[in-house]
């Protein structure tokens, strides 16, 4: 078993819309919070198989997208110190700021690398022992704890040129800021599940209780958010809403401690800035004061300037669910992906890329 | 941005491990999954093994499957 293509089953899909069909009575609208499910969803055609009466909603789970631009600012004014190396994943690069981007910057002839991993920004960091090497930390739970072994690879092994800007953010405080916003009603929720495997179910038990929406952690394969939305369905029809996980082979109920453990050590909860959202209280990480040395934004002093928002761009409503890539006037006209003007048509897993690349959304 | 592929750990020396995705080899920090062993899978994020995978709880999801399956079939036979 390579717990891939098991998973990709079309006969058994069948089955699972069957089921799903037979089953799902009431108005369900379902939101996957995660990128990886939406570009998942839209890959596989799964939200035209699914009945008329449940509607898939798309959250705010793609961190390049949800990095706000005053955020996008402070990476850009880094890159343009002297001697510094901007370290970053490759879906950062084409994301537009206020008034410029890495690729821009990069193209002016500042030196930015693109990396697999903070493994290898360490690498370079090491290989270049006089100059500064910047790694634009951005993710969820599922990347900080990788950044923060970074961290603490770089102060055991005496690397002292690297250096973190911290714009990590957190999923459950964001879906609660969603949730009271009351912008968006939603029936059930697919969970991330590689957010889950590091934070476990238990952070999202306050959902079901408080808000009485249905949570079920899902796997990213077809038949893994079929089982989910079936899950889902099945908890929106008794009108019981719990934490399930759906994705068991990836996701136990307590997390990885260890993960949890090095985050925790290295990184403090702050406020985090979430575009289109706003700063929503307890979903950020910053270094903690032991680790200050490795924190860019308070070694080097940057003024990054006033952020602006590009014109006519509705990335914001699109990341809350309450606008899709269709209500957008920029849409398949200026914006595309060769051409962005939002940060959600640029990362392969943003919203509007995903209705680019595969058509979703049209004739339903 | 979460991707995380499983992958197969060949070797372990420490922290470290050499592990295959489709074919290709490639190094992998076991540094949050010390219980990786090889021959494992582990959800492979951004050079880390963030999981190892469990093979029981993926077989028992199988057959859930292959049970929904037989159900619809016998509900609506074609």
């Amino acid at each position: 078993m390579k717990f891939i293509n098991e998973f990709r089953d079309a006969e058994l899909g069948k089955s699972l819309i069957a089921r799903i069909r037979q089953r799902s009575t009431k108005p369900a609208r379902l939101m996957e919070f995660c990128g990886s499910h939406t570009v998942s969803i839209a890959k596989s055609g799964l939200r035209q198989l699914l009945p008329p009466n449940i509607t898939m909603l798309s959250g705010p789970g793609c961190p390049v997208c949800v990095t706000a631009n005053a955020d996008l600012d402070k990476a850009i004014a880094l890159a343009e110190l002297p001697d510094v190396i901007i370290t970053t994943f490759g879906d950062m690069m084409k994301v537009p700021a206020s008034r410029s981007s890495l690729q821009r910057v990069k193209a002016e002839g500042r030196d930015i690398r693109i990396v697999y991993s903070t493994l290898d920004a360490i690498e370079i960091a090491r290989s270049n022992p006089k100059r500064p090497v910047i790694f634009i930390g951005v993710g969820f739970e599922t990347t900080a704890p990788t950044v923060a072994a970074s961290v603490l690879q770089a102060q055991q092994q005496g690397i002292n040129n690297y250096y973190v800007l911290s714009l990590h953010k957190l999923c459950p405080p964001v879906v609660k800021a969603l949730l009271d916003s009351v912008e968006v009603k939603i029936d059930g929720l697919i969970c991330p599940g590689h957010v889950s495997a590091i934070i476990g179910s238990r952070p999202y038990e306050f959902i079901p209780r408080d808000y009485g929406i249905a949570c079920v952690i899902s796997g990213f394969e077809p038949l893994d958010i079929l089982q989910c939305v079936d899950m889902l369905v099945a908890q929106v029809e008794s009108g019981q809403p719990k934490v399930e996980i759906a994705y068991r082979r990836g996701v136990k109920p307590e997390g990885n401690r260890i993960a949890l453990e090095l985050m925790d050590k290295v990184f403090e909860v702050c406020d985090g800035n979430w575009r289109g959202i706003g700063v929503v209280p307890g979903s950020g990480l910053r270094l903690r004061k032991e680790y200050r040395r490795y924190d860019a934004e308070k070694n080097f002093g940057i003024k990054p300037g006033r952020p602006l928002e590009p014109k006519g761009c509705i990335c914001g409503d699109v990341l809350r669910a309450v606008k899709t890539p269709l209500d957008c006037k920029l849409f398949r006209k200026v914006c595309n992906p060769e051409h962005p003007i939002g940060p959600c048509m640029v990362s392969s897993e943003g919203t509007c890329a995903a209705y680019f690349q595969y058509g979703e959304g049209y004739g339903r | 941005m979460c991707l995380a592929i499983p992958a197969k750990v060949k070797s372990i020396n420490g922290t470290e491990a050499e592990v295959e995705v489709g074919g290709v080899s490639r190094k992998a920090s076991i540094m949050l999954t010390p219980e990786a062993k090889v021959g494992d899978y582990v959800l492979l994020h951004t050079g880390y093994a963030i999981n190892v995978v469990d093979e029981e709880e993926a077989q028992e999801t199988l057959k859930i499957f292959q049970e929904i399956a037989e159900a619809e079939e016998r509900e609506s036979p074609s």
